[in-house]
């Protein structure tokens, strides 16, 4: 037995380069691509197939399982590298403001006009039946609307509306607050609901409508209409958009779990969840903006016209940003790596 | 001395009976875990093993990140707290708003923002060892993150709100039936083979374990060919264990104390009819047994033949 074994032999000579890849992909693991050069970027691919074909090797000649168990490991590993994302977080977040997020919503544009009738139908029953019995508020809303509802001075609704002498502290509680309002939860919930075929997401909608109709109609009834809609759509374009947008990401997934069409359930799921899941991002971007425009716009800007102003604004901004279609200007290089 | 012979020498029925149903019960282990082994094909046509998370992994992974996340969240409220109050509270509401930005970010981005990074982990899955992968063995996508993310809503988000619920403006039966409902979401990794929750359902993922093995010294890499001078064995004795069992030796030779040694040792002597020489080491025994072992069950399965274990009489 002076011969040593062929097995041995095999890994001997091959455990150099296996030693190379995994303190490569210790290193690129650690710091994102960045860290290779571009030697060790060329070195990659090549030590990455030179490890598949060892492993394939090792299983048909080695008993050694400590080698066979490394070797799935570490070819695991450099596979998902090699096969994996190569661009950088900020890459990532350019092409979803550039084309995912605007892409994604203009395909949902059956949802989003199911979503804003669940919504805006909702809320102007709602309003509708405030306005011929105000007793039908009570049915809608319990008492959480911070004292403003029919039995409030027509003085003090005036006055919630207005905000006398704004300190940027006030307006940076009131942002706090915005943050952590009941809509920012609805807006998740609406996206995540949708996989229940995406009833619950229109209950929740429609809820919510109900909430929105009802306050708005307290404040009509006082001859405060005009003025509560500037109040209210100064943020609440952006705000109610983003939830329309997450209800329609929900009834995206719903439509997609319930009806699978020619796909199977599991792949259909999957392809309208990656898209509805696009749409859900950009909602709470913007509901971090309507928080912005909530607490310092609405704070500092007491004209109903120039609330208005800004109302019409952000709408033509958002429709635009979304709704018209533009040329692809994205480099060719980081769509292949995104 | 013959093979039957060899695997008969001082065994009883009643032993060699249990040592079958040890074999039975091993196998049936072996297949056990084989659920959870999924198999990846590579565009250079090898077959990669990846092992499923079980529910009990990914349970821990969870409850590791939501205790960084909120631990990480309650000590930056401390210390804004500290800092706004030796100001004399005058700038708390600046305080209060960085912190809701902090919380809305952390409460929104955190698994996010790890799980698109290049290890496809949060902090809590590499601490257990898992990974997300998409489950058709392309690249994470980034809108994959998002989706099994943001699905976490239903998942635990609207559990507990039927939970803080039962006590508050919901109906007692309501809000129990609602929390059963919403336990269908949370306990979903439970119900399929692959153990995905509704999040992986939707976004095309699953949890797999993300192995870091190290390779060790080969165990014939010590054995030189003086010692084994003292060592030859015959075919019939090479041909007493199989492969489960020349692993079980790697395993011995690599980790176990001496006093298991010296008694596998003592076992194959017996097995084999080893007679043992005066001053015979322990280990040296084993590992030259392990070389002539491995040598030849390499050479047999080039040959096709796999000897899986000592009861396979190929």
């Amino acid at each position: 037995m002076t011969d040593l074994l062929k097995s041995y032999r095999f890994r001997e000579e091959r455990e150099g380069d296996w030693k190379a890849l995994e303190a490569l992909l210790k290193r690129a693991e650690s710091g994102g691509a960045r860290q290779l050069s571009d030697e060790d970027m060329m070195a990659l691919p090549r030590l990455y197939r030179q490890a598949i074909s060892s492993l394939s090797v090792a299983r048909s000649i080695s008993l050694d399982q400590n080698v066979i168990v490394y070797l799935e490991g570490l070819c695991s590993r450099a596979y998902f590298f090699v096969y994996g994302t190569r661009s950088t977080f900020g890459e990532r977040l350019a092409l979803f403001f550039r084309r995912d997020w605007p892409a994604a919503v203009r395909s949902a544009g059956l949802s989003t006009l199911l979503a804003m009738a669940c919504m805006f139908g909702a809320a102007a029953l709602a309003f509708t039946l405030c306005m011929m019995d105000m007793d039908w508020f009570w049915a809608f809303n319990d008492n959480m609307m911070g004292g403003r509802n029919p039995n409030a001075t027509t003085e003090y609704l005036r006055s919630t509306l207005y905000t006398e002498d704004a300190h940027a502290a006030d307006m940076l509680g009131a942002f706090a607050a915005q943050l952590f309002s009941h809509n920012s939860q609805i807006a998740l919930f609406a996206f995540a609901l949708g996989f229940a075929f995406g009833l619950p997401t229109a209950i929740l909608l429609m809820y919510n409508g109900v909430i929105l109709g009802a306050f708005v109609a307290v404040f009509t009834d006082r001859g405060l209409g005009y003025e509560v809609m500037g109040w209210l759509l100064i943020h609440g374009v952006t705000e109610l958009f983003a939830i329309v947008l997450a209800g329609a990401a929900g009834f995206v997934i719903g439509r997609a779990v319930a009806f699978p069409g020619k796909l199977s359930r599991m792949a259909s799921a999957r392809d309208a969840g990656r898209r509805a899941a696009l749409i859900a991002a950009g909602c709470v971007v913007m509901l971090f903006l309507a928080g912005l425009l909530e607490g310092f716009g609405r704070q500092m800007i007491n004209s109903d016209v120039v609330r208005y102003a800004i109302a019409g604004t952000t709408a033509i901004i958002w429709l635009s940003y979304f709704y018209i279609p533009r040329r692809g200007r994205i480099s060719a290089e980081l769509e292949a790596r995104a | 001395m013959t093979e039957a012979g060899v695997a008969a020498a001082g065994q009883t029925q009643a032993q060699l009976q249990q040592a079958a149903l040890r074999r039975r019960q091993r196998l049936a282990l072996e297949k056990q875990q084989r659920r959870y082994i999924r198999e990846l094909l590579t565009p250079e046509g090898a077959v990669l093993h990846l092992k499923i998370a079980t529910f009990a992994e990914r349970a821990g992974a969870f409850l590791l990140d939501f205790i960084f996340q909120w631990g990480i969240v309650l000590l930056v409220a401390y210390g804004v707290g500290v800092m706004t109050m030796a100001l004399g509270w005058g700038g708390w509401q600046i305080g209060q708003a960085f912190l809701a930005v902090f919380v809305f970010i952390f409460r929104n981005f955190w698994f996010i923002f790890f799980e698109m990074g290049r290890r496809s982990a949060t902090p809590g899955k590499r601490i257990v060892g898992l990974r997300v992968a998409s489950r058709d063995g392309g690249a994470l996508k980034a809108d994959a993150v998002f989706a099994r993310n943001f699905m976490r809503e239903i998942e635990v988000g609207l559990p507990l709100t039927f939970l803080f619920g039962i006590g508050g403006d919901l109906s007692g039966v309501l809000a129990l039936f609602g929390f059963l409902w919403a336990g269908i979401f949370m306990f979903f990794p439970l119900f399929n083979k692959d153990k995905l929750r509704v999040g992986d359902l939707v976004a095309g993922t699953w949890v797999i374990h993300a192995p870091r093995d190290k390779l060790m010294a080969d165990v014939v890499s010590s054995v030189s060919a003086e010692q084994h001078s003292g060592f030859s064995f015959t075919p019939a004795q090479l041909d007493a264990y199989g492969i489960h069992e020349l692993h079980v030796l790697e395993d011995v030779l690599r980790q176990a104390p001496k006093e298991v040694r010296e008694e596998v040792a003592q076992r194959i002597r017996a097995k084999i009819g080893w007679q043992r020489q005066p001053n015979e080491n322990d280990r040296r025994f084993l590992e030259a047994y392990y070389a002539g072992l491995r040598r030849r069950l390499e050479q047999r399965m080039l040959f096709g033949q796999k000897k899986i274990d000592k009861f396979d009489t190929r």
